[in-house]
Parts: structure tokens; sequence; C-alpha cells
């Protein structure tokens, strides 16, 4: 007969295989469609639409795809634009974030209170509010869409609230108010004492906020696809979409698409993996 | 001055948008003639008299209640399980996130491929009658392929917060309970659960708030179709304003969609805070 000791250690042990077991399916679920992608990929056209199962195609394997799939996107191109707007709407939004927090954290001035006030409750405006009087504004009053400038004007304008806050909080817990008194006395100026001193003690923040905003840019559809409309600015989210134009889809060719639209952002994930999952999930839980 | 700059281009992208937006809705405007002329509170009437906008709002409800509940439910198994002990649990941890790494146009266009060829070969070849033919071809097909999609994108995300909660129960509490005699599932429902309320509350106002506003996936996956019986109501509030140039009308049934889900959002939280305990 069992003791109550060895039923509950092999209740465990089941429980943990079990668990395991759970993991796996519900994993193989999560990338399954992502792999799906890479096996068509290599197939030809016909080979997918008779049978997108198979590992390999009727006629073989074919790398085909991808060239005519860049060339029709002008993949580079559309890299080069996104990489452009993602990096530097996220270095103008970090610098400005950080600024303005340090001045609202550092003056009581009421000014500082209000506007601080005005970003928080502005987060729960969703951009569908913004979409129209933007565009009516800066297209049909001031006519200065279809610019990268304006996009990442966009860009930074709707993410330094969520920035500033972060930074709000960085700057009352991390950085000693002695700290900066010292490096008054030793002569520092306001600016001095904000870049030697402030700006370095929040790279945790800093971090954190360029991860998500980098991402939230990188793959911002919505924004982009009504401030630019000509083909030479596409960004790589908007260059996807031409292959469901109104001629008959080449769904080779949209494999090949999709896994380059994917590609840069997996590649940087396989290197900042650690980084990027501690950077949303502080992110989300302030 | 340091904060003049963000002030100025917060203020306008944001503030001054905002409230030209709200005049915007008392003037009715085709997006190409100099005139705003102004039409009082025509806007909100033919809001009001807008059926396929209610339709979409409900629809939009309706979609965000299930996928809010499987996204959760999801993401907290996931929690549960990358937290226990297993052996690779950070690999499966960064594994579940990635969806969230891709945009929602990518995203959807690769579900399509799923739902409308996969699917449908696999369905096929096993002689299965529900998957032979495509699920975005259906009414309800096409709302179920983006709960879907949407439980698929939000969980891993989802699963982050909850197991920064699952992190923030101290071993001492859960050694006491064990104790005295709980089983796991006691442990979870009854000590890890109350404790962990704020990643509820996170959790729930995050997917609610991005289920009511959809618009990439709705896009890529079902655009409206069939028989525009999958747009939802960020979809509806474009289509007024861009494809059919009123931008009023669109402009107050923007703003009907923002109050709904702002006061959903707001008494979500507030309840959630009401429920939450410390250790």
């Amino acid at each position: 007969m069992e003791t109550l000791n060895e039923k509950a250690a092999r209740n465990a042990k089941i429980f943990g295989v079990l668990k395991i077991i759970l993991l796996i399916i519900l994993f193989i679920a999560f990338i399954f469609p992502f792999v799906l992608v890479i096996i068509n990929v290599f197939k030809t056209k016909a080979d997918i639409t008779s049978d997108p199962l198979a590992l390999v195609g009727a006629h073989g394997f074919t790398t085909a795809n991808f060239p005519n799939a860049m060339n029709k996107m002008s993949f580079w191109r559309s890299f080069a634009n996104s990489a452009c707007i993602t990096i530097f709407s996220t270095i103008f939004t970090l610098l400005l974030a950080a600024m303005a927090a340090y001045v609202i954290v550092r003056n009581k001035w009421k000014a500082c209170g209000a506007l601080f006030g005005l970003m928080i409750a502005s987060m729960v405006i969703p951009f569908q509010v913004l979409m129209i009087p933007l565009v009516s504004l800066y297209g049909g009053v001031l006519g200065v869409l279809n610019h990268r400038a304006t996009l990442i004007f966009m860009h930074v304008g709707f993410s330094l609230s969520m920035a500033t806050f972060m930074f709000h909080g960085a700057i009352n817990t991390n950085v000693p108010i002695a700290l900066e008194e010292a490096a008054k006395i030793d002569g520092c100026n306001r600016w001095q004492t904000f870049w030697k001193i402030v700006f370095p003690l929040l790279k945790p923040t800093i971090a954190t906020v360029a991860i998500i905003d980098a991402m939230a840019f990188w793959n911002d559809y919505l924004l982009p696809s009504l401030v630019l409309a000509k083909k030479e600015l596409y960004t790589i989210p908007i260059a996807t979409q031409i292959f469901y134009g109104t001629y008959s889809t080449d769904i080779g060719l949209v494999m090949a698409a999709l896994l380059l639209a994917m590609l840069p952002i997996l590649i940087l994930y396989i290197f900042l993996q650690r980084y990027i999952v501690e950077g949303v999930t502080s992110g989300a839980v302030k | 001055m340091f904060a003049g700059v963000t002030t100025f281009i917060f203020c306008a992208v944001v503030i001054v948008p905002f409230i030209y937006g709200l005049y915007l809705t008392f003037t009715s405007w085709d997006g190409v003639s100099v005139s705003k002329p102004f039409v009082g509170l025509t806007n909100y009437a033919s809001t009001f008299k807008d059926a396929a906008f209610w339709h979409a709002l409900l629809r939009t409800a309706i979609y965000s209640v299930i996928s809010v509940i499987l996204v959760n439910v999801v993401a907290f198994i996931l929690a549960f399980l990358v937290t226990s002990g297993v052996k690779g649990q950070n690999f499966f941890r960064a594994g579940f996130f990635v969806p969230n790494l891709i945009g929602g146009i990518v995203l959807g266009y690769i579900w399509k491929f799923v739902f409308n060829r996969a699917f449908v070969s696999l369905g096929n070849a096993l002689s299965i009658g529900a998957l032979s033919t495509s699920w975005l071809a259906t009414t309800n097909g096409a709302m179920l392929c983006l709960i879907i999609v949407s439980v698929w994108q939000y969980a891993g995300y989802m699963m982050l917060i909850y197991v920064a909660g699952f992190m923030s129960v101290s071993n001492d509490v859960i050694e006491a309970a064990k104790i005295d005699g709980c089983t796991n599932m006691q442990t979870i429902v009854h000590i890890s659960v109350p404790l962990m309320v704020s990643s509820f509350v996170q959790c729930l106002f995050l997917t609610i708030t991005r289920c009511f506003m959809v618009y990439d996936v709705n896009l890529s996956l079902t655009n409206g179709e069939p028989f525009n019986s999958s747009v939802m109501a960020a979809m509806h509030v474009y289509n007024t304003a861009f494809t059919y140039k009123d931008y009023g009308t669109g402009q107050a049934e923007a703003l009907v969609l923002f109050i709904v889900c702002a006061v959903v959002g707001v008494l979500q939280v507030y309840i959630g805070k009401k429920a939450e305990v410390s250790a």
C-alpha cells in the first residue's frame, strides 16, 4: 500500500508532465502560423495553392519569391523609411520627455502641474478621435502631409505623454536631489547637471521607453497610412498592403513580403530578447 | 526653456486636434472644400440615425467581451505554466510574446492565409466538413477568426504582466498555504489570485481598450467582409470620414466611441481597485 506521501509525490509528477504537455501544445499553436509562412515562402505559387501544408512543393525548392517581393514592395526603400522614422521619433521622444519630466519634477510651478495633468488625462484619448482633425489640420490647413518629418513630429507628440509619465516616476525615485545639489556646488549649471548627472541615472527607463516606443513606431499602420500617401515614402507595414491590391494576389510573393516585414524585428528580438521582455513588462506595470 | 518644445509638440499633436475635433463635429466638411459650414447638431443626429454605426458598436462590444475574457484566461494559464518551474520557461515566455512584436497588419495577413488556405487544405485532406470552407467567408466565422487572432496576439503580452504578478506573490505565503494543506489549485485560487488583483485590473484595462479600438487586424484579416458583417467601430469611423468623405459625422462617431470606451475602462478600474487586497 502506498503512503499518503508517495501518492502526493506521484500526483505532483503527473501534474508536472501534464503541464509540460499543455505548454508544448500551446507553444506549437502559437508559432504554427509563422512556421506556415516559412515553409510556404520557398514554394512556387502553384504549389502553395495546391498544398499549403506540404513541407516542399511539387516543383521543388525556390527562392524566387524573395527578389520579386522585394522588388514589388521596394523593400530597401521602405525599410529605410521605416528605420529613419523609427530612429528619429524614438530619439526625440526620449530627449524631450526626459527634459520635460525633469522640469516638472524639480519645479513646483502651477504650469508644470497643469501640463502634467493634461498629459496624464490625454493618455486615455484613442487615436481614432484625433485622426480626423489631424488630417484636416495638417493636410487641409497647413498642407504638410507627405513628409517624413511630419510623421516623426506626430509620432513624438503621441508618445510624449506616456514617456514623460515614466521619466517622471523614474526621476522621483532614482535621482537623489543631494546629487544634483553637489553638482551645483561643483559649478554645474542646470543644463550640465541634467546631461551629466540626471540623464545617465535614467538609463533603465530610457531602455524601457525606447523599446516600447520603437516597436510601436515600427509597426504603426494607421497614422503613417494617413500621413504618407506617396509611394516613395511608404513604410514597411504600408508596403505590405500593396500585395492585396486590385489584381489577383500572388500568394508566393505575399509570403515573402510577410516574412521580410517580420524579419528585422525578429532578428533584433533574438539579440535583445531579455531587454525587450523586461522593458515591456516594466513599462506595462507602471 | 527645457519643457517648451515638449509642451509645443504635445499641444500641436494632441490638445489642439482634440479641441479642433470637437469643433469639426459641428460642421459639415467633405475633406476638400475650403469652407466648413456650421451645421449645429446635425452630425450628432445623423450619428444616432446611423444604424450601421450602432451595429458596428454592438459588434465591437460582443467581440470585446469574448476576446477580453479569452485573452485573460489564456494569458493567466500561460503565466501559471511558465512560472511553475518547468525547464526552459524563459524560452517559452519569449516564444509566446513573439506575436506582439509584429504589427497588426502583418499578423492579419498571416492569419488570412492560415484560415483561407491552410485550414481549408487540412479540412479537405482529412475530410473535416467544418474546415473545408474558409471560416472567413461566413458572417459568424469572420468574427470567430477575429477573436482567435486577437487572443493569439495579446495573450503573450498579458502573460508577461501576470508573470510579474505571480512573481510578486511572496514564497512565504505560498509555503504557509501548502503547510496548511492547500492543494496547488487551492493555492492559486485562494492565495495567488487575490494578491494579484492589480495585475488583473491592468490586463483587463489594456485588453478592453485595445479590443474596442481594434483596426489593423480588422483591416487586413477581414476588411469588413463578408457583406460588411465584420466592420468594427473604428473601421466604421474611418470609412465614414475617409471613404464617404463625411468628416463631421465621422468625428462625432469617433467621440461616441471614445466616451463608451472611456466609461467602460474607468468603471472597470474603479471596480478592480476596490477588490484589491494587501498581504
